[in-house]
Parts: C-alpha cells; structure tokens; sequence
C-alpha cells in the first residue's frame, strides 16, 4: 500500500514535536529562573546532523522562533565533529551567537545512536544573573554586563566542566540558582535525547534523514503557497519610542516577492550607548513572528518553514554590533512586530491589528530594610502586560502579553519573594484606544516597600512618550505613567529610589484603536460603560 | 451505615444517566438518556429499570451514591446563577486579567474567555493582610453594609467573597460573610479561605466564584432528587461523589458544589482502580474513551493520581490555559478531543488531523447515515473492518460502510491521493498517536515511564484502539472489565468515604518549626475526618503530603509526610525524601549547592474510612486457544494491510480462554481489537487480558 510510508512519516512528525513538547517541559518544571518556570522565557528544538531546525516546542516565547535554529549553526562552526562524543554539551551566552542578551544561556547536545551521530537538540532559558550591572540598560558594553562564556563544552562524555562551573559561581549573585539552571538546561536536552531514541528504536529508524526530508518538503510547500497568495509589491513603515534618554526612530521596508518575504531595517537609529539594543538575531525572531502569525500561523516552526523569511539591515539599534550593550534588547525586539505589521498593514489593508503596548512592563526590584532597622533584603521580578492593538473585527485584548509569549506571576507568589507590598493590579480604564474596535485596556500597579522597608527598581519601559497608534481611523491608545504616589514623575528606564511609606504607581500603556470612533456600535459602547472600561465621556 | 448490601450508582454524563444496581456483589445496570430539564426522572426512570431486573423495591436500596457533570455543565454553558463577587480594593480584576497570556502564540484574532463574573458584578472593599496573613489595613464594614444593599438590589443569587491572602488568614472573608448574611438571610455566600484554601490568587478567586455560581442551581436539584427518592419510598442516604473521587454528603455538596466538578471521570478511575486491585497491579494506566474525548489516568498502588488544581471548560480547542482554573484536590487526569465522534480532516500542510470537533449523537458520524456528512473515527473504524456495520449496538442500528467510505474519501482520501482504506488508517493511527502523546507526557509531568504500566480501558471506543495504543506505548498488557460502558457509575459504588484537606503554609526546611507544622496538621486531620465521619464509622487511614521544592523553583513535587507527631529528626527523613523524588522525576538531584534551601508550598491531607480490598486473583495469563470458524477482514497496523481476522462473541467466551490475535471480540456495547502482536486471554470475572505474544 504505497499510501503507508506518508501516513508513517505524518506519525513520525508529531511523534518528534511531541518529543520536543517533552523537553521544554522537562525545562518549565526544573528551572530556577522566575522568567522561565512563570514567564516561560524559554525554548527547546531538535535538529539535524546538519543544523537545520526539524521541530521546536510550542511552549515557549516567540523571541526564540528562529534565533536558536542560527545558534545550532554556530556551535556546528565552532566545534569539530571529530570532537563530539556521546554524553556531551555545549553551551554559550554570546549575544550575538545564542538570543541576543548575556542572560539568556543556549545549550546544544548531540545525540547519538549506536555510536552515529542522528541529531542534536538545543534550548535556551533566561538564568536569573549573568553579574556585572545586573538586568538594566545601564552597561556602556556588552563587557559591563556581565560574564561572557563563549561556545564551549559544558560536559564532554557527561562528565560536567568543573572550571566553568567555578568560574560562574563567582562572576554570578545568585550561584545556585545559576548553576542550578545550567543543570536544568543539560537535562532538558537528555530528555529530548532519551525520547527520539525510544522513538528510533520502535520504528526501526537508523536515521532521521527521510523523515527531516518529509517535514521540509511539505513545510516548504506550505509557505511558499502561502506567500504566493500575498500581493507583491514593497511596502514601508516607521515607529519612533522612547528610547532611553532620546526618542528611538525604528524603520523598515516589507519586500513580498513570489518565494520570499524580507524585512530591512534601513533608515532606523543607529546604535544606543544605553543597553536597550538589539542584536540583529533577535530583532529577526521577532520580525518573522510578525510576518508568520498574518501569513503561516498554522505552520510548525522549522529550517524549512522559516527559510522564506528573510531579514536584513545594517548596523543600527536593531543590528548592534559586539561590543555594543543589549542588556534590555527585548524592549526594542518587543516594537518590532508592530512595526513589521504597520507594514504588512499596507499590503493587506484592512486586515491587521493596531499598535499595541508591545514592550513588556517589567520590573526589577531590589528592597531592603530602611537604615538603621533590621528586614529582608530581596530581589524581586515583575511580568506585567499593557493592552494589545484593536483587530480588524475584534477590540484589543486588555493586559495581555503580546508579542511576547510570556505570564505575569501571582501577586501572593510575588509578595512572599520579598518586602513589597502590591495594593493594585487591575485595569486601567479610558486606556483603550477609541475606534470601531477599541484598542485593549493597560492596567495600573501600585507597589509600595513593606513597614521599614525601601526599594530600588529597574525601569524598563516604554510608549510613555510615545503612545500605540491606531490604524485606518482608530486613536491612540493611552500613553504609559510611572510616578510616586505623590505625583513625583519618574523616568521609564533606569534604576531609581522609592522611598519607605510611598508607593510607585504604574500604568500601562493601552493599545491602539482600529477604524474611526464613530463606527463603534452603540451595544459595543454601552457594554464599554456598563463594565467602566470606558467612564462616562462620550 | 451498618448495612450496605444494596447499593446504587447514579452517573449524569452530558449524553447518558448510567445506573448501577450491585445486589451483594452481582451487578445490574443501564443507561438511559440524560434528561436536562429534570435529571432526577432519568434517574427514578433508571432505578425503575434495575429494580425490576433485579427483582427488589427502592426501600431495599442501602445506599446511594451519585455523581453528576452538571455543575461543569453549568460552568461550560454559562448558566449559573447572577453572583457578585466581593473582592480586596485594587483586585477587581483578577478573573479577568488571568495569566496575562495567549494560550496560542500565532492567533492574531484570540479570545479569551470572559470572567465567570462580568465586570458590573465584582464589587471592591478595602481591608488587607500582608503575605503572612497579618492585617496591614482594616475591613471597610461600612462598605460592607452598602455592598449589602446593591447586592440586594441587584437582584443576585448568589455571592462570592475572594481577598487576597485569605489562605493565610480567614479573618476578613469570615467577617464580610458575617456582615453579608446578616443583611441578606438566605442568599448562599461562598468564601474562598473555605472553598479553596490555596495561594494563587486567581485560581482561588475563580473556584470561589465557580462555586457561588452553581450552587443555587444544585441545590435545588439535590434538594428535589432526595425528596423525589423519598417519595418513591427510598429509605437510605444518598452521598455525592466529588472530584478527587471520595464521597461527600449531600449537606457538603450543597455548600460546596465545585466539589462536584468532573466527579464523572473520577467514578471511572475509581472503577479501573478497582481493576487494578482485583487483579494485585500496581502500575496501571486507565484510557477512557468515549464519543468526544479520550481520558488516561495513572493509577498506582490501587490509588489515581491526584492533583491540587485542574481546568474545566476550555475553550479553544482543549488547548491549556483557554478554560477556567478550580483549584480543589481532584484525580489528575489528561483530557483530549479524541473520542468515536471526533472529526477527521486535513490541514494546510496535508497532514490528516482529528477532533476536537465532534459529530457528537446528532448528526453522528457518517456512518450512522443520519446526515453526518463529515468523517469521524467510528467511520475510520467501521472501514478498517474494525466494527461490522451489520451488528453495531445489536443490530439496533445499522452502519452504512458506503457513507464511510465516501466521507473518508471526501474529506482525507480525496485530497491526500490515498485510497479510503489507506485514508481511515491514517486517521485510526492519527488519533492513537495523539492519545499516545498525551498519554507520554501525562507520565512525564508525573515523573513515571509509561511502558511499565498495565492499561486498563473503558468507555464504547477504547477497546477498539486499546491495542494499538499499547503498541505505540510500549505497554505489554490490558485489561478490559466487563460494564466498561457504565465505568464510572460502577466505580461509584467502590468510591471510599473520603476528603482531602490542603493548606497553602509555605516552610524552608531550614526553618521548620515542629511543633507548628503539628498542630497544622492536627487541624487539617480533624477537617477531613469530619467528612469522613458524615459517612462513615469505619477505620479511618490518612495519607499526608508535601509538596515540595528548592527555594526559587515554581513546580513543586509532592513528597510522603510520615503519619504521626513529626519530631525535629523528620526534617532530614523529609529532605532525603524529597531529594529521592526530585531524582525519580527530574534524573538527578541538586546535590553539593551549598546554602541551597528546600521548601514546603502545599500540605495535603487525606482521610478515608478503609474499604475491604478484594482478595487479589492473579492474571491469567496462558490460556488455551480457542478454535474460530468466523473471519472477517479487518486490517491489522503490523501487516500493512487487510487480514483475515477472527471473529468471537464475549459471551461465548470462558475464563481461560485465549484468543489467538489478529481477532475481534464482539459484544453488545463495542468491540475489543487484538491486533496481530497482542493474544487474549479471559479472566475468571470476564475481565477480557490483551497480551503482548512473546518474541
């Protein structure tokens, strides 16, 4: 029945994503990293002897789509295949070879069977500290943020690197944790091993050449009738944000060809001397996102799927160069979709969403007991999310994530971390921007240090002086605030001081509105009202 | 409670009320349709039916111990009563902002479900305790007494109350409680220090909200099936099973009927961990499979896996994340759109795809030939042989293999270039692949390797594809009961008298005072043997749990707490125990971290009165082979193709007997597949083994 072999190849292919699955798992459930085990900063994949990406994990952030598929190549490049054995791992934080930021450690393993090498799998994760300034946009370079270990065994024949360990317990703050996520990332990989082997072994698989064949051949297909399905033609957009101290121009020119689509970031800002800039690996992750979700959603990430989408620019703050800082690189990586999609907006108009809050409002603290009195001296983290642009025919979603995958954590699950008292989480109303459909809402945060307590915080945020913009009619949505209880305005990025007995007060920023106000349908607008997402202005 | 020689298992499911009668050991059952508009008639209408069969009155019935899926259905179709949810200032939101997470990366067009509670009905007051359930701000009771008149007003049904940090400390919730009812007597008011214990503010908002929301309804149902019971002159108690599989009062229900939630599914993995302990296997995984959905369970040493917190009614695809958070103890199990009505189709890489769309009883799959025009998996399986068209159900109703054959080739066959019998194998070992997935990571997630396990399955679709699965597995025996078609409503009648009590009391190894950690187990103990005694006289056991973590992990594994007066020396015998579990689940342990703290999140106990095991009898696992004269082609995953397979009636059969695979057992309600690696052999009590043949 010449009809088996694709259904036995249709098996396979899930078989091996859900071997994957498994390993981002495995990472979820071990990491000590709050960004990965809450916010799921992280990813996992299986690849061919060659590099080339067969299936990545769903779970995960969208960041690494493609930035791990690049990283496998380098490590291929660095390390001689004559000097892979069983039972090893590698590992890197380049920013320029892994994801983009010296917190974000790759690990690359081969996998062998009966001695032939059949495949490799790799994850990333987000540790909690790499040292030098911590996590913050204060690094002049790339040197002042903190440990930089080059691609490197990490264990030869399972027998792990003592001299790197001992090096990372003391270039890091928080050593077990750090090195405790090491070991997490070496075990996820061991598990995506011990599942394609049982795999091979049932189906009598010496290699995966024919089923990676399969994958790619179909992938490729898919995509490329997708693209083809796309009016061709070049299309450009800007978008300027905050930025650190001075407004940050972002650019990009969307080509649709017939077999590609490529996004060039020619005419953005050159490189910032503040750590908010992006290696071009991670800025493309987010772009081919952006460009995926409008085109393929549907379509499993692989070499194959992700080949026809393309990115290029020179040097600028979205293709910084070595030693460039790129500490905070997601602040500006996150307004890359919007960005691509303002684009992608004039070739499908009609069809794509409003500008969102984008960037993450995360934040850093680190509390300490007032001089003079005794307490609790705590690192504590901080997802929280702004409101997603307006869709075509649906309102924005009201703090949520996107484009990033990430959660926010429980407020009780924080506030036993550390001194700080949370008083408000809770949406903000009148942020939405107004139009047929209304952009989604942000929210507002207040946090306060605990009785004696004081606290410095991390700013990492941005559309507070430059708000999400609507689309084809649609207004802006509201800008972001950060300020004292007292009405003390306060920057939104850098370190600064909230003194015991005063509260910081965040608000979100909320998303852009699409279609003029005056569509907006009278239920849509009384339901707005009845629930006080919108308060009584008409 | 002295006699229980009559006992009665009633299960509401979304399309069936099964009914089990077990008269001193021999059962009687039935299944008729689930009636929505007054679910207590199709029970009476099925006691009717068992009663007559078994020749006896309702005031002979001992007992009776019911389950139901209307409160999920409740939740799912959004039709609980008006509630107000009373929450800390600042924390209105809650619900509705979730996890701040699309559950799909890639759906620019997402929704996420709306809050149980819309935003008009969460009504704030101040008041706050600080992480350590100390106040650091006053109740506002003023706002309380104007909260007492909206609600009043606002013609509401029920009320919620959910502040941050009640797990810790009840103090605020019970005083609002108090000042609520005083002012609206009679209105049921729900508060989730009670209801669901635990840190994490929105699952316990949620589950306190989910439980205020359902309960006028069931409490009007429960209230009318007991006095309907009574009417029809049934003398005896009736107990509620709830979610974590024990049975509860009917007074317990009332008050918390989240409880009730999923109390279905549990019914059937009690029923296969009955299995399990007649036949002495420890390591069992249970596979229900029914019409929409295919439930596995991991059952070990006679017990199911149990968890802190599920999610009911998801929304999108059965995809984690879109449904709603309850966080009660519960028995874990993997739930995914795989059922005989799942639909098959082909997406955009032409790869065949199933469920979780289901032809569901109307139209029914195209085989039915009641205008589902759409291929399901009872379609693939009436195609591939392995139900005959001519004897489905007894003949009751006839398939069409025709309307099969042309639905399969429409909508896969067609647009894959394979012929319809290539096209239902393909969509056979789809849906066996999906389930076997789920099943991998489901023993993943629980630190257990699948292959080591029995499978024992139930449910009108399972033994069709049990066979396969196993193949794909690596799991060399199964087992299928008799009346695996009401599973669950016999598994009722085996259910313990049973609670499990949680407490969110987060303790660093490091810091562990002794004789606080007693006296909050003493607490928790007598909580739950206060159920247990609603029901029981019995000897109690108690089976205590930590779970436990390194200090700045987020996934915590649960860990075996000695059952007596803890004493300083435990705290090593605890950590040993948790470094043991970390490395059965993780690979190895985190050892030679200096400073590196272990802590306790959750404690658990649970209390049950204890059940006379069954004397276990062993597997019969050699048998003598039967001689079959009828064959039928059925194809047969190893050969690649049709082979001629035979063909036996279960009732032919008797204890010993081994049917040689590839054969179909065929009985009323479905039909068992041996595939050609697998033997069968019958059991003593009809229990049907698959068995792997040996190399």
């Amino acid at each position: 029945m010449a009809g088996l072999s694709e259904i036995r190849m249709q098996v396979m292919w899930n078989r091996l994503i859900s071997v994957v699955e498994e390993q981002a798992l495995t990472l979820l459930r071990t990491a000590f990293s709050t960004s990965v085990r809450e916010a799921g900063d992280l990813s996992a994949g299986v690849f061919n002897p060659q590099g080339l990406m067969l299936a990545q994990a769903v779970t995960g952030t969208p960041g690494h789509v493609n930035t791990m598929a690049e990283a496998v190549l380098h490590f291929l490049g660095e390390i001689p295949k004559e000097e892979m054995f069983e039972g090893d791992c590698y590992v890197t934080n380049d920013p320029w070879k892994g994801t983009g930021h010296l917190h974000d450690i790759t690990m690359v393993a081969p996998s062998f069977k009966n001695g032939e090498l059949v495949a490799f799998f790799a994850c990333t994760a987000h540790v909690v500290d790499v040292g030098g300034r911590g996590f913050g946009a204060d690094g002049k370079s790339v040197y002042e943020e903190g440990i930089q270990i080059p691609i490197m065994k990490f264990a030869e024949r399972g027998v792990v690197n003592k001299d790197l360990i001992n090096i990372l317990r003391s270039n890091v703050r928080e050593p077990n944790q750090v090195v405790g996520d090491f070991y997490s990332l070496a075990a996820c990989n061991e598990v995506g091993h011990r599942r394609l082997i049982d795999m091979m072994d049932e189906t009598n698989m010496l290699s995966l050449d024919e089923l990676g064949e399969f994958i790619f051949s179909r992938s490729r297909t898919a995509t490329l009738e997708r693209i083809a399905k796309l009016p061709k033609g070049v299309w450009t957009n800007q978008m300027t944000v905050d930025g650190y101290d001075t407004p940050v121009t972002l650019a990009t020119t969307l080509s649709v060809k017939n077999d590609e689509v490529n996004v060039d970031f020619a005419g953005t800002d050159g490189i910032s001397k503040w750590g908010i800039n992006c290696p071009l690996i991670y800025s493309k992750a987010y772009a081919c996102y952006a460009v995926k979700c409008v085109v393929a959603p549907d379509i499993p990430n692989n070499s194959a799927s992700l080949e026809p989408f393309t990115v290029d620019s020179p040097v600028n703050i979205l293709n910084a160069e070595r030693p460039a800082p790129v500490s905070l690189r997601h602040v500006m990586g996150h307004m890359v979709p919007d960005l691509v999609l303002g684009a992608l907006a004039q070739a499908l108009p009609g069809q794509i969403m409003s500008e969102g809050a984008a960037a993450l409002w995360n934040i850093h603290i680190s509390a300490r007991p007032e001089a003079g009195k005794t307490g609790q001296n705590s690192e504590v983290l901080m997802f929280n999310s702004g409101g997603t642009g307006a869709r075509p025919a649906l309102d924005g979603l009201a703090a949520t994530a996107f484009p990033s995958g990430v959660h926010t954590m429980p407020i009780e699950a924080t506030e036993h971390t550390g001194p700080i008292v949370i008083w408000r989480k809770e949406l903000r109303p009148d942020s939405g921007g107004a139009g047929r459909t209304r952009g989604g809402l942000g929210q507002i945060i207040e946090i306060a240090p605990s009785e004696g307590h004081e606290f410095d915080f991390s700013a990492m945020f941005d559309r507070v002086n430059h708000p999400a913009r609507g689309r084809d009619g649609g207004e802006e949505g509201a800008p972001g605030v950060v300020e004292l209880c007292d009405g003390t305005k306060l920057r939104p990025k850098g370190w600064q001081h909230v003194p015991a007995g005063k509260r910081l007060i965040l608000k979100a920023p909320g998303g852009g509105g699409f279609g003029p106000a005056s569509e907006r349908s009278e239920s849509a607008k009384a339901e707005d009202r009845l629930k006080g997402y919108v308060s009584e202005k008409e | 409670m002295s006699t229980q020689d009559i006992r009665l298992g009633a299960d509401i499911g979304g399309t069936f009320t099964d009914i089990a009668l077990d008269l001193r050991g021999q059962i009687f059952s039935t299944k008729v349709l689930t009636n929505y508009a007054e679910p207590e008639q199709a029970i009476l209408d099925g006691i009717e039916i068992v009663t007559q069969q078994a020749g006896i009155g309702y005031s002979d019935i001992d007992i009776v111990i019911h389950g139901t899926t209307l409160a999920t259905n409740a939740l799912i179709e959004r039709r609980g009563a008006k509630t107000a949810l009373v929450t800390t200032e600042g924390f209105r939101d809650v619900i509705e902002m979730r996890t701040e997470n699309r559950f799909e990366q890639y759906d620019l067009n997402l929704k996420l479900p709306a809050p149980l509670i819309p935003r008009e009905d969460r009504f704030v007051v101040s008041g706050r305790l600080d992480a350590q359930g100390r106040e650091l701000q006053a109740l506002d009771e003023a706002r309380l007494n104007e909260l007492a008149e909206i609600i009043r007003e606002g013609g509401f049904g029920a009320v919620a109350i959910g502040f941050i940090h009640s797990y810790q400390n009840p103090i605020h919730e019970e005083r609002a409680r108090d000042i609520l009812a005083a002012k609206l007597p009679g209105l049921p008011i729900s508060i989730s220090a009670e209801v669901s214990p635990q840190m994490r503010e929105f699952e316990r908002f949620n589950t306190v909200c989910a439980n205020a929301y359902v309960r006028p309804q069931m409490e009007d149902y429960l209230v009318r099936l007991q006095s309907r019971l009574k009417d029809e002159g049934a003398q005896c108690p009736v107990f509620m099973i709830h979610s974590g599989g024990g049975l509860i009062s009917v007074e317990t229900a009332i008050e918390f009927p989240v409880r009730l939630v999923e109390s279905g599914p549990a019914g059937g993995a009690i029923f296969a961990a009955d299995v399990a302990a007649r036949f002495g296997l420890e390591k069992v995984v249970s596979y229900d499979m029914g019409g929409t959905t295919a439930k596995i369970c991991l059952i070990e040493d006679f017990t199911p896996q149990t968890a802190r917190t599920f999610e009911v009614a998801r929304t999108y695809r059965f995809c984690k994340g879109s449904g709603m958070p309850i966080s009660i103890p519960v028995i874990e199990m993997i739930e995914i759109g795989a059922g005989g009505g799942s639909i098959a189709w082909v997406d955009s890489m032409g790869r065949i795809q199933t469920g979780p769309e289901s032809a569901a009883s109307e139209p029914g799959p195209a085989c039915y030939a009641r205008g589902g025009e759409r291929p399901a998996i009872t379609d693939a399986d009436v195609m591939l042989g392995k139900i005959d068209p001519d004897n489905f159900a007894d003949g009751a109703i006839s398939l069409s293999k025709d309307a099969a054959a042309n639905a399969i080739a429409k909508d896969v066959g067609g647009k894959l270039s394979l012929t319809p019998l290539e096209a239902a194998f393909g969509i056979c070992e789809v849906v066996d692949e999906n389930m076997a997935n789920a099943a991998r990571v489901h023993a993943v997630e629980n630190g257990k390797n699948i292959s080591e396990n029995i499978m024992i399955a139930f449910g009108g679709a399972a033994p069709l594809h049990a066979a396969r699965l196993c193949e794909k597995l690596g799991v060399d025996q199964c087992l299928i009961p008799p009346g695996a078609g009401v599973g669950s409503a016999i598994g009722f009648l085996k259910a313990p008298f049973g609670y499990e009590g949680l407490a969110s009391r987060l303790v660093r190894l490091s810091d562990f005072d002794v004789d606080d950690v007693n006296s909050m187990l003493a607490g928790l103990r007598d909580t739950a043997e206060r159920f247990v005694r609603a029901g029981s006289d019995g000897e109690i056991q108690r089976e205590i749990t930590a779970f436990m973590r390194y200090q700045g992990q987020g996934w915590e594994i649960p860990v075996a707490i000695p059952d007596r007066k803890l004493v300083a020396s435990d705290i090593t015998l605890i950590g040993d125990r948790f470094s043991e579990s970390y490395a059965r689940f993780f690979g190895r342990a985190i050892d030679g971290l200096g400073g590196l703290e272990i802590e306790i999140v959750t404690w658990s106990m649970k209390a049950s009165d204890i059940r006379e095991k069954p004397n276990a009898a062993a597997l019969l696992t050699k048998g003598s082979a039967v001689a079959v004269s009828e064959t039928r082609a059925v194809f047969d995953p190893s050969s690649d193709g049709l082979c001629d397979s035979k063909i036996v009636e279960r009732s032919q059969l008797k204890a010993g007997d081994c049917v040689i695979g590839p054969a179909v057992i065929v009985e009323e309600e479905t039909s068992t597949v041996i595939t050609s690696p697998f033997d069968a052999i019958l059991q003593a009590d009809g229990t049907i083994l698959l068995t792997r043949k040996e190399a």
